[in-house]
């Protein structure tokens, strides 16, 4: 399955893009998704192994299955106002 | 169906403009939050602000959170504009009006959306200083519940 990974602020700079494809092998968790980032992408081997995310643009745990066309953003601390 | 008086923008926001919407002939007192960018922070000389956002998903929160306000306190119409891109000290980065028919509910409501805004709306601001550098701000990790999906 492909899943698409965007990343904002610290994480885009870590990332070197502002969204990335990745595809992994069913079934898989964020947690999936979040090993093969910081093992296969460069920059991201400083992403934090617990990142706060968003699945589908709700904050979802590490533990949340993903499925096929699935948006995960990459949430580092917030700082609106 | 998008909740329109919630959202993010790249435009000056016009407070005129929003104060005027928000009100509603049941209203006694419409209250306006106005942030803006100061000129410095932790004794750092600020010269702008860079903002940027997970628009979509900040602006269904913004929605949540001012639905949350509304419901609690039972105010009228919650408007509230974040702005993303760069900004220059004395710009308004967030807007924040709620109507209501008495002022105590009106005040309660507008700090809480503010906090909550801060805690867990997918914003994010670096700083420019006046030597030339910039920073990403740190910031509030939102809470993250399990089975939340």
């Amino acid at each position: 399955m492909n899943v698409r990974s965007l990343f904002f602020a610290t994480y885009r700079d870590m990332a070197g893009s502002e969204e990335l494809v990745v595809e992994l092998a069913a079934p898989a968790t964020v947690e999936d998704l979040v090993r093969e980032l910081r093992a296969t992408r460069s920059g991201l081997a400083s992403l934090p192994s617990a990142p706060v995310v968003a699945v589908n643009m709700t904050y979802a745990p590490l533990s949340t299955a993903l499925s096929d066309g699935d948006e995960v953003a990459f949430i580092p601390p917030v700082a609106g106002g | 169906m998008p909740d329109l008086a919630c959202r993010i923008t790249r435009d000056p926001i016009d407070a005129a403009a929003l104060l005027r919407d928000a009100v509603s002939p049941s209203d006694g007192a419409a209250l306006l939050f106005w942030g803006v960018v100061r000129d410095e922070h932790d004794g750092r000389a600020v010269s702008s602000l860079e903002y940027e956002a997970y628009a979509p998903m900040a602006e269904a929160k913004l929605a949540e959170i001012a639905a949350e306000a509304r419901e609690r306190w039972g105010t009228g119409e919650i408007v509230v504009v974040h702005r993303v891109g760069r900004l220059e000290v004395g710009e308004a980065s967030v807007a924040i009006v709620v109507a209501a028919p008495h002022r105590a509910e009106a005040y309660e409501a507008s700090r809480y959306v503010i906090e909550e805004l801060k805690q867990r709306v997918p914003v994010w601001k670096r700083e420019g200083y006046v030597d030339g550098t910039r920073e990403w701000v740190p910031g509030f990790a939102p809470r993250v519940e399990e089975g939340a999906l």
